[in-house]
């Protein structure tokens, strides 16, 4: 059947300026430009990831939405009568990557942050100390001291230190380039955070990172032995993912090449199934037994995180994850990012991160259990603002994966299932990874967190306060814009122009 | 080394043999074992665990590399996520047995639950082996990846396997002995007829099988078997659109 579907993109290539290099057509990995004399963009190929425009030596090449109007529609729009062509052709499920980019409301935009005036003094980040330091794991309930010596009697469970709350989102080699978690695993080293195998393994040649990293145990326990497990920072046992809450992953056989199938443990060329659940927790009691179980194969060293897409029950779900022994909730909001997901579940599943924190956070407290366990959000934490507003909500840290995703050189064009970035990120072939240069992609990520923790420092002294671990839960910091008051209530703050 | 487990909790009893492991330890016998989790869980070394009594769920978990003996009926999740070694049960097994194991064995006298082998998986030289000798419950080798897995129906209990036989299955090869109606089976499923070296590759692991349990190989081999292999290793590739 010939495709009906028109062009997404134009692909405008100024050729009087073109000196004809070719560099744009090496450039392209998606095969959108062609050379025929001079250069012959295919526009239906493109997909707007900017490598060709990034690289042209005379920025002869613009791209643009193809301008081909359609007969206005606010029901119809010109996405769904694209997509509805595209299923009419094909009789397929639509895919999609990266994550939500529907025009849902973003509730960090409609908060905002308190700062010193006159009564109570600011203080300057640049003169004074200001700690950005925190530890992911559970607290105890109280401290006990020996009246002689005062030594500590309290047992304290394990604990993780990030010297940034920021860490690095669970993106599995497989969806991810090598380079890419080289990058992720040489950053979170030095900037003293984390990073996030994802479900898909432990490279070997990172394994060396293990006090910088999270292993993850998925529901396919790809490459999941006891030396994975003992080889970490913690331990995540994934349930759920932000873009795609409540089904599984499928990593196709095609990408499945030696090195991948040597880190995930199963044969070249089949397709990764990760099922939907575990299929041994249908319950609390169940995920209970699979902590413990990880507990005991890393002999209780090891905070174990247990991450859960943000759904509407979301705060009795934390609740019980914290009773079955978890020591840290990691929870995706509905705008959390994926290699590849159903266009259906990621933009329709799931709710915002800000609201699912809110309620967990206040769930928590209101059970007297908030400190058995720290807390982790993600799903679309785009700025260091997001982190301030996120920790005033009562996160301990903030998840990064997009963002860090973007600081390598990601253009967000939604195509990570295609495996052909053009940029070295979401991809396994070769010549295309070779792109991504680790050790540039490192500084890079060093460069944004720094940059984040400057930031943050400027808004923790415009509060007053002198560590981020003073910020956290204290919502009163906090005032909503443009809310309704249900809205308010959920995220427990008050309207701006509302005093103490 | 010797271990009276009872009214023990599993964290107390496991510590015991995690240390007696690293002091040069070789060999357990735990008696009075009664609903201990973990045993096992996560041991990298080639040591020797007799278990007198029903140990809890989880047997085993993570393992890598021991030799477990159990003289009596065991539970839920058994060698899960197993990655090498050797269970055997001189009884009937839970639910959820061998999920995700990529490697060693597993060998049960008797009947076992529900979803047995759910993502069993392997990798080159690491293929692991379920064995039951009676019957399974539902969802047997469901999104089965890789390794062998063997069900004899010896007790003459009907149905020889539950509903949703190796749905999802994309590797792997399951054996059984006797008829399997095709409704108990998934649709990424293939019936086949044994070959010589099905019959070989068999052989070999029952003879192992019945030494441990006492039972007739030849009888056991006399038994028509049904092999199962999945029509794709692909199941979903055409799901998709771009």
């Amino acid at each position: 059947m010939e495709s009906q579907l028109p062009a997404e993109f134009i692909v405008n290539v100024d050729h009087e300026r073109c000196r004809r290099c070719k560099r744009c057509m090496i450039n392209c990995s998606f095969g959108a430009i062609e050379f025929k004399d001079k250069v012959a963009p295919n526009h239906r190929l493109c997909i707007a990831c900017h490598r060709c425009a990034t690289f042209c030596p005379e920025s002869a090449i613009t791209i643009t939405e193809n301008p081909l109007d359609y007969k206005y529609g606010y029901n119809w729009t010109p996405e769904i009568r694209k997509n509805i062509l595209k299923q009419a052709e094909s009789g397929g499920i639509i895919l999609t990557g990266m994550g939500n980019p529907k025009p849902y409301p973003i509730y960090w935009d409609h908060m905002l942050i308190d700062a010193c005036q006159v009564t109570n003094p600011s203080i300057d980040p640049l003169r004074e100390p200001m700690e950005l330091r925190t530890y992911l794991g559970a607290k105890p309930e109280c401290l006990k001291f020996d009246g002689d010596s005062a030594c500590l009697e309290t047992e304290i469970a394990p604990q993780v230190k990030l010297d940034i709350p920021v860490v690095f989102a669970a993106m599995s080699y497989g969806a991810i380039s090598l380079n890419a978690h080289k990058a992720l695993a040489m950053a979170a080293k030095r900037m003293g955070t984390l990073m996030n195998t994802g479900e898909g393994g432990l490279h070997e040649d990172i394994a060396s990172y293990a006090s910088n990293i999270i292993v993850q145990v998925a529901s396919g326990r790809f490459g999941v032995t006891s030396k994975y497990l003992n080889n970490s920072a913690l331990v995540e046992i994934k349930i759920g993912q932000g873009a795609k809450p409540g089904i599984g992953g499928h990593l196709p056989g095609e990408k499945v090449g030696e090195d991948i199938s040597k880190t995930r443990m199963i044969p070249v060329g089949t397709d990764a199934l990760s099922p939907a659940p575990h299929h041994d927790i249908y319950s609390i009691e169940d995920l209970s037994q699979l902590i413990y179980a990880i507990k005991e194969t890393t002999d209780y060293k090891k905070p174990v995180s247990v991450k859960i897409a943000a759904v509407h029950n979301v705060a009795a779900i934390a609740s019980g994850i914290v009773r079955a022994g978890a020591d840290i909730v990691m929870i995706d909001g509905f705008r959390g990012g994926t290699g590849a997901a159903p266009m259906v579940i990621r933009d329709h599943v799931g709710i915002p991160i800000e609201l699912a924190l809110a309620a967990v956070d206040e769930r928590l407290r209101q059970e007297g259990i908030r400190n058995r366990a720290s807390i982790l959000v993600g799903g679309s934490i785009r700025q260091s603002a997001d982190v301030v507003k996120a920790i005033a909500l009562g996160a301990d840290a903030c998840v990064i994966g997009t963002a860090s995703l973007i600081a390598m050189g990601c253009r967000v064009c939604q195509k990570c299932y295609t495996g052909n970035c053009a940029w070295g990120i979401a991809t396994q072939k070769p010549e295309l990874v070779r792109r991504l240069n680790p050790d540039i992609a490192a500084d890079r990520l060093c460069n944004l967190l720094t940059a984040w923790g400057h930031e943050i420092q400027e808004v923790l002294g415009s509060l007053g306060i002198n560590a981020i671990e003073s910020l956290r839960g204290s919502r009163e910091r906090l005032r909503g814009v443009g809310l309704p008051q249900e809205t308010l209530d959920i995220l427990g703050i008050k309207h701006a122009g509302i005093g103490q | 080394m010797r271990i009276d487990a009872k009214g023990m909790h599993y964290r107390p009893l496991n510590k015991i043999i995690r240390d007696a492991i690293a002091a040069g330890e070789k060999e357990f016998e735990l008696d009075n074992v009664g609903g201990q989790r973990y045993i096992g869980g996560g041991l990298n070394d080639s040591v020797k665990i007799t278990i007198n009594g029903t140990p809890g769920n989880d047997l085993g978990a993570f393992m890598n590399g021991p030799k477990i003996i159990i003289n009596a009926n065991a539970q839920d999740g058994i060698a899960n996520t197993m990655n090498a070694g050797e269970i055997i049960v001189h009884g009937n097994v839970g639910d959820i047995i061998g999920y995700g194991m990529r490697g060693g064995k597993l060998y049960i006298k008797g009947d076992a639950g529900y979803r047995v082998g759910i993502h069993m998986k392997e990798y080159k030289k690491q293929v692991p082996v379920i064995i039951a000798g009676g019957t399974a419950g539902d969802f047997f080798g469901e999104y089965m990846a890789g390794g062998i897995m063997i069900l004899l129906g010896m007790n003459g209990k009907s149905p020889l396997v539950g509903d949703y036989v190796g749905t999802g299955m994309h590797g792997g090869v399951m054996y059984i002995r006797g008829k399997v109606d095709p409704y108990h089976i998934g649709k990424e499923v293939n019936c086949l007829e044994l070959n010589e070296e099905d019959v070989k590759l068999i052989g070999s692991y029952l003879k192992e099988y019945c030494e441990h349990f006492g039972f007739d190989l030849n009888e056991v081999m006399s038994g028509k078997f049904t092999k199962l292999v999945p029509l794709s290793h692909r199941p979903y590739g055409n799901l998709y659109v771009y």
